[in-house]
């Protein structure tokens, strides 16, 4: 078939034409996500940055240009005055750090109970195996946001939860589980959790049991062949899983408004407050800026490892 | 001693006086209501190469994870060097196995693959570490210790795969189809090398294999499987000679099988009649049967003469040439008999001159010695 195509000269002509400006067939199929990425990602990108060098004004957009033609000659007008008060503030930092200790723990959470439930629907005899993926997958069919409000229904001071603990008398005052760190943890642990699970999955479901059988045929007790072969094995999973939680959960909004504190704060809420409560773009530019600075390092480093856990199996 | 008690003291199946190493008693393996291993029972001494030899999905394989302990059996025991396997993890067995897929650990080097058992068991590192390069001598792969397992070809992971199995010193080494993923010049070396590494280490091992000529090559005994049970025990020469069924003569090289009824029945010989033959075949000793009685007769492609002259032998009938297959050692006719009957008759070629050789459509004499062939009666 291909070799049908490149005999067929206007074929081979389009070819040879695209291949003169470097654009071989390889180039092509890259060329698409390149493509992609520019749109919809680099050049939304690009604006922000603008938007985050600018100052801010009362005006439509709000803030000022950053090139201006006074008639004569272009006026360039940086203004890192943003990134300044980013630093000077100590709000913004300690919301950066807090969101990275939220998002961190909160995938550690997920791995540790993600990873059980993975193996098990790995091993599980194939229909109940589809039922259980199905199952992981389920929550995804309602809304995100409806099921973070049922959360407020059971973790009330009068939800579910304490109504029940009251009713079997463990409790005698309603526990305070609302409005805390901790329904932040359990709301993106929920939330989360399917991404941890299904690249956890793919990668276990793979692994050959025979691996298994040969440890233990080597003398391996279960234990010892869980850290020697499946751990090692599922590292490619278990990164990704954890990239899959730890990323997203860094900028979430949703999750500590709905169930955080007024003290939680995480950067999705600063950047959300500076944008739409103090209309400051140049700011909230920053914010978002300096966020995904802040991202692009542990990104690099956990791409960086699971290269390495790759070469390793 | 008479060569004969050396030689049952040789082969301690023959005497019967030694405690059996593995004693396997009526096992049975069902998956669900599907019966894989069928009421087994079979006896492996120490030192022997024993061959499970049947066809695929016979129960080979399941039989041996019952003994590595991978699979439980529903009936029957297991006892290994006296001790009885029932309940016994398969990390707590004295057994190791070779997989039929190798199952090498892919994230670990060579080396650590075969140290692996080793540290599990808590040698030290540096006696773990001799013993591996002991192994990596014994394989020829030292230059290969710090490979990963899909830097390696085909051959160099199957001896990863055995001396990994092997640097623990198990009494017993189960090896699944060890040479079944090899082409076949490397598996007719690597058969004399396992054979070769079986007597220096005077490990018990047992191999199971699909392949008859293989099973003959490498074994002391062969046990044939056919549909979850054992069908035959003995040595090759004795399962090849001396087939005690149709399954098995035919499973074992190929055979020449006519259905026919006794005619004679004595006590020195007996006459078959078959529809397929004119007249009858000489059998040239007395067989336990009834006169009238249906039975078998087989006979092998290289016990029949072939010649333009008639013979004096009593088993001969005349046959002309349908085919000739050259096969430079040898010749492999198929014959026609007037009755519309095929027979295979190997001749080895002894003659460089392919000229004066039988060849086709000439009319020819079969005959073959009346204690060339097996009455069968199943
Ligand atoms: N875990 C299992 N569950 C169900 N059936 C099995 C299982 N293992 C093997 N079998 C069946 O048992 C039969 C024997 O299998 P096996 O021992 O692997 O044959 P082989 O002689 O080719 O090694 C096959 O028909 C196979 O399908
Ligand atoms: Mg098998």
């Amino acid at each position: 078939m291909s070799r049908a195509l490149t005999t067929f000269a206007p074929f081979r002509l389009t070819a040879s034409l695209l291949q003169r400006f470097g654009l071989g067939g390889r180039s092509l199929v890259i060329a698409v996500p390149v493509l992609w990425l520019a749109v919809f990602f680099l050049i939304p990108f690009l604006v922000v940055a603008k938007i985050s060098l600018s100052e801010a004004a009362i005006a439509l957009p709000p803030y000022l240009p950053i090139l201006e033609w006074d008639g004569e000659r272009a006026i360039f007008s940086f203004n890192l005055g943003n990134y300044r008060y980013l630093l000077d503030d100590p709000l913004y930092l300690n919301a950066y750090v807090f969101s990275l200790k939220v998002a961190f723990i909160s995938a550690c959470i997920a791995l540790l109970v993600g990873y059980p439930m993975a193996y098990y629907i790995a091993r599980s005899p194939e229909p109940r195996r589809t039922l259980l993926l199905t199952l992981v997958m389920l929550p995804f069919w309602t809304s995100f946001l409806l099921r973070v409000y049922a959360w407020q229904g059971f973790l009330r001071s009068n939800g579910v939860i304490n109504n029940f603990l009251l009713w079997t008398g463990l409790i005698d005052q309603p526990l305070v589980m609302l409005q805390t760190d901790f329904a932040v943890y359990l709301g993106i642990v929920y939330t989360y959790l399917p991404f941890m699970i299904l690249p956890l999955y793919a990668n276990l479901v793979k692994l050959d049991p025979s691996l298994l059988e040969a440890s233990a045929d080597l003398g391996a007790r279960p234990l010892a062949t869980f850290f020697n072969v499946t751990l090692p094995l599922s590292m490619p999973g278990i990164i990704a899983g954890f990239m899959l939680v730890f990323v997203p959960a860094i900028g979430e909004f949703v999750i500590p408004e709905l169930l955080g504190g007024p003290d939680t704060l995480m950067i999705g809420r600063v950047l959300w407050s500076e944008f739409f409560s103090n209309r400051d773009w140049p700011v909230a530019s920053a914010v978002a800026i300096a966020m995904l600075i802040a991202l692009v390092i542990p990104i690099m480093i956990l791409r960086n490892a699971q290269a390495h856990a790759q070469e390793e199996t | 001693m008479t060569i004969k008690e050396v030689a049952a003291l040789a082969k301690p199946w023959v005497s019967g006086s030694a405690q059996p190493f593995v004693r396997i008693q009526s096992i049975t393996k069902k998956f669900d209501d599907f019966v894989a291993v069928d009421d087994v029972s079979l006896d492996i001494y120490k030192g022997e190469l024993f061959c499970l030899l049947g066809g695929s999905g016979c129960g080979k394989s399941t039989l041996l994870r019952m003994l590595a302990g991978f699979e439980t059996p529903t009936e029957g025991s297991i006892e290994i060097d006296g001790q009885d396997m029932a309940g016994i993890p398969a990390y707590d067995r004295p057994t190791n196995m070779m997989f039929q897929s190798y199952a090498l650990f892919p994230h670990m080097t060579v080396e650590r693959n075969i140290a692996y058992g080793l540290l599990r068991e808590g040698v030290r590192k540096a006696e773990a570490m001799e013993r591996v390069a002991d192994m990596l001598r014994l394989v020829q792969l030292e230059r290969f210790a710090g490979r990963k397992p899909d830097q390696l070809s085909g051959g160099q992971r199957q001896r990863v795969a055995l001396a990994r199995a092997l640097v623990k010193r198990p009494k017993l080494l189960l090896l699944d189809e060890p040479l079944g993923a090899l082409d076949k010049k490397l598996r007719e070396e690597t058969q004399f090398e396992l054979v070769k590494i079986q007597e220096t280490l005077g490990v018990t091992f047992i191999v199971v294999t699909h392949d008859q000529e293989e099973a003959m090559t490498i074994s002391s005994r062969i046990g044939v499987m056919n549909a979850g049970r054992i069908v035959q025990v003995g040595e090759p020469a004795e399962i090849y000679e001396h087939p005690n069924s149709r399954f098995v003569a035919d499973f074992i090289g190929s055979v020449n099988l006519f259905a026919g009824h006794v005619t004679v029945d004595e006590a020195d010989h007996i006459d078959i009649a078959t529809p397929e033959l004119e007249g009858v075949i000489h059998v040239g000793h007395g067989v336990s049967c009834s006169p009238g009685q249906e039975l078998f007769y087989a006979i092998r492609p290289e016990k029949l003469r072939l010649s333009r002259a008639r013979p004096d032998l009593p088993n001969t009938f005349p046959a002309m040439v349908d085919e000739v297959a050259y096969m430079g050692n040898l010749s492999i006719y198929r014959l026609r008999l007037p009755s519309g009957r095929h027979l295979n008759a190997t001749q080895v070629n002894l003659s460089r001159h392919v000229e004066d050789a039988i060849s086709w459509d000439e009319n020819v004499w079969v005959s073959w010695d009346d204690n060339a062939g097996v009455v069968l009666t199943r």
